[in-house]
């Protein structure tokens, strides 16, 4: 066993086992750490890959700002577990065997016999002064222009989409409105009431 | 590696109307931040006018060579460009429509005009798209608009549960194609349907590579039916024609399902069209599901939203059925029937928001008691409509369910051609139903037509057509025909 299959065998095993911690454990805010630690053992088999700016990425957007948004929003919902895992054991049976046929005809079709390393030989390692990032933004600017630009008529249709739907009534809005505050008039804040005091009780 | 990719800015004049439509709504985005209230209704006429425009652009298209730019990722050819014009028809039609819905129950603003054309930008891409990226990236932006239109009226809590279920559902529909595309990838090596095209096709294909695509067919097929709403991944139809906003509604009934066929055109019969016999199975199946499910279970409807719900699961069968055929004129007869199917669903749905009034949805078929003496006209649009749907001749939906027995029968399937007729018989009662309610029973309650002129005129030209079209086929006929 080489070096590197070693650590495939070690990512892998990490990948999959907090993969499943993640949706057995009983604490959300655990199931975000798992994943977080799943998505790690992600980037570390991409890195094995050759695929340094993909794995680098995945650690930045997903681990640093996506899993950290999860966090907060799990802290901040208090989801009532009790509520989440009411029906799970109704389902459990019929989930488990539709599970098991499913992984049981993807192993069939797309196992050793059809991906083995005799069928599909293995690619070739670049050299150590190889850049991913110039060949990937050669392509990314060149023959694919147009899935990125789509890319960001996606993200802009987002913003909007987020905007559409939390955007509330002018009305909830705090707003400062200077020309109010300039013309506003003493009378219109202050109001004098007048107040009988009572007398002072001589002795 | 060196960069040989050649950028001819030239040939960016194919992908004009998709240029144009991007450039308006960046504008109309902008725009609309700078109206007041008074002048909102600047939004819909550049709508409108961004939408002709970008009609006339497709239009003056049709007719050149098939051009493949960006790396062969977008095509133009009749098909696009004519899915196009025919999108952008509609589109304009819907958005008059949508006007006096929005009106009546305060929902007119500026986003709502802004999702409708990104969502058709997104169409625009999925009928243009000729790889599996584009296509797929298309898709996304045309179900992300619908989600964000659906969920647009917050304060009705139908809405917004018709919205997550479309979404979760949707969701999880996307991941299927995409997994069916990485298995296509993973084993011919391209996301381009050129490639994939042709590596399908090549002669020798070994057992393992026909494995491999199949396996991929499957997903790609069952991510396909559930834009499409057939059985059995129509459960989201339903739920999300009734909670919807009477004018999405009739949007996500019509334009999408274009683009939804044209979707299919390009990853199944551009794409993998060497595997019909692989895949024809599949959708006979599901068109026969789709058509007895969609046929029986409209019976029992009382809202009207959902009994268009299930007929258009029904229709979608019929076009499903012009693929199962595996012959050009079978996919022309499909062309012809969605392109049927979403001028009919457009006046049906006209007819619905016609009637609308504020605080007041006339989504309950009891709801048409009495028209025809309340306004003899539109009653008599809606008969067109219905009848047209039931597939009574001489009207458009006759000769696109006759086409397309047409072909079934001469491509073999003789018994798959009666269980359609039989089905289709059985559903021509629920349309009947609404006939009778209109003309035959007594108004419940007051029935007013607030509707402006410029609707009002619309929906009769768009019910006259249903006819007219209806005694003249052999125009679109031949069009649909021309595009394969």
């Amino acid at each position: 066993m080489t070096f590197d299959q070693i650590l495939f065998y070690v990512f892998s095993f990490w990948f999959v086992a907090s993969s499943l911690a993640m949706i057995f454990s009983r604490n959300a805010a655990k199931a975000v750490l798992f994943l977080i630690l799943s998505f790690f053992s992600a980037a570390s088999i991409w890195i094995l890959l050759e695929a340094e700016f993909l794995a680098i990425i995945l650690i930045l957007v997903y681990v640093g700002a996506v899993m950290v948004l999860f966090l907060f929003v799990i802290k901040m919902l208090n989801i009532d577990k009790s509520t989440l895992r009411a029906k799970f054991t109704g389902y459990l049976p019929l989930g488990l065997i539709v599970a098991v046929i499913i992984i049981a005809e993807m192993t069939l079709v797309l196992g050793g016999n059809q991906f083995g390393l005799d069928v599909v030989s293995a690619p070739a390692r670049h050299a150590a002064d190889y850049s991913n990032i110039t060949v990937l933004a050669m392509q990314l600017y060149t023959t694919y222009v147009y899935p990125f630009e789509l890319a960001a008529v996606l993200l802009l249709l987002a913003i909007i989409a987020a905007i559409t739907l939390v955007h509330r009534n002018d009305v909830s809005r705090k707003k400062q409105s200077i020309s109010e505050q300039v013309s506003v008039q003493a009378k219109d804040r202050v109001r004098l009431v007048s107040i009988t005091s009572p007398k002072k009780e001589n002795k | 590696m060196m960069n040989t990719f050649q950028f001819d800015t030239a040939s960016l004049l194919v992908a004009l109307p998709e240029i144009f439509l991007l450039s308006s709504i960046v504008v109309i985005l902008l725009l609309d931040l700078f109206l007041t209230k008074g002048f909102k209704q600047v939004t819909y006429y550049l709508t409108q006018a961004s939408l002709l425009i970008t009609g006339i652009l497709s239009y003056s298209l049709i007719g050149q060579p098939e051009t493949l730019i960006f790396g062969n990722s977008f095509i133009l050819d009749d098909m696009a460009s004519v899915f196009k014009v025919f999108m952008m028809g509609a589109a304009m039609v819907a958005m008059v429509y949508s006007r006096h819905y929005l009106t009546q129950h305060s929902l007119f603003t500026g986003e709502y005009f802004v999702l409708v054309l990104l969502s058709i930008l997104g169409m625009m891409v999925m009928v243009s798209g000729y790889s599996l990226l584009t296509l797929y990236l298309g898709l996304e932006i045309l179900s992300l608009s619908l989600y964000t239109l659906i969920a647009i009226a917050r304060k009705r809590s139908s809405a917004i549960e018709a919205a997550l279920k479309y979404f979760v559902l949707g969701a999880i529909a996307s991941g299927l194609l995409l997994y069916g595309m990485s298995m296509i990838y993973g084993i011919s090596g391209s996301i381009n349907i050129i490639d994939i095209a042709a590596f399908a096709s090549d002669s020798n294909l070994g057992s393992r590579e026909t494995l491999i695509i199949n396996f991929g067919l499957v997903f790609l097929v069952i991510g396909i039916a559930f834009k499409l709403g057939a059985v059995p991944f129509h459960m989201w139809v339903p739920d999300v024609y009734e909670g919807s906003p009477t004018s999405v509604t009739m949007f996500i009934s019509t334009v999408p399902k274009i683009a939804a066929v044209a979707m299919l055109v390009r990853i199944l019969v551009d794409g993998l069209g060497s595997m019909h016999a692989y895949w024809s199975d599949l959708f006979m199946i599901i068109a026969l599901l789709s058509i007895a499910l969609g046929s029986v279970v409209a019976l029992m409807q009382t809202n009207i939203k959902r009994m268009f719900a299930y007929s258009t699961i029904s229709h979608v069968g019929f076009v499903m059925l012009g693929f199962v055929t595996g012959v050009v004129t079978g996919y022309g007869a499909a062309t012809f029937y969605i392109l049927a199917y979403v001028l009919m669903s457009l006046a049906a749905f006209g007819v619905i928001i016609l009637l609308n009034k504020k605080g007041f949805e006339a989504d309950q078929i009891s709801d048409y008691k009495g028209l025809s003496k309340h306004s003899p006209w539109f009653a008599l649009m809606m008969l067109v409509v219905m009848l047209s749907m039931a597939g009574v001749p001489p009207f458009i939906g006759f000769y696109s369910k006759f086409f397309i027995l047409q072909q079934v029968i001469s491509a073999g399937f003789v018994t798959v051609a009666i269980i359609a007729v039989v089905f289709a018989v059985i559903s021509a009662y629920y349309y009947l139903q609404i006939i009778k309610s209109m003309y035959f029973n007594d108004a419940e309650q007051e029935l007013t037509i607030t509707a402006p002129m410029d609707m009002k005129l619309v929906l009769s030209i768009n019910a006259i057509l249903i006819l007219v079209v209806g005694l003249f086929p052999d125009f679109w006929m031949r069009l649909s025909l021309s595009l394969f």
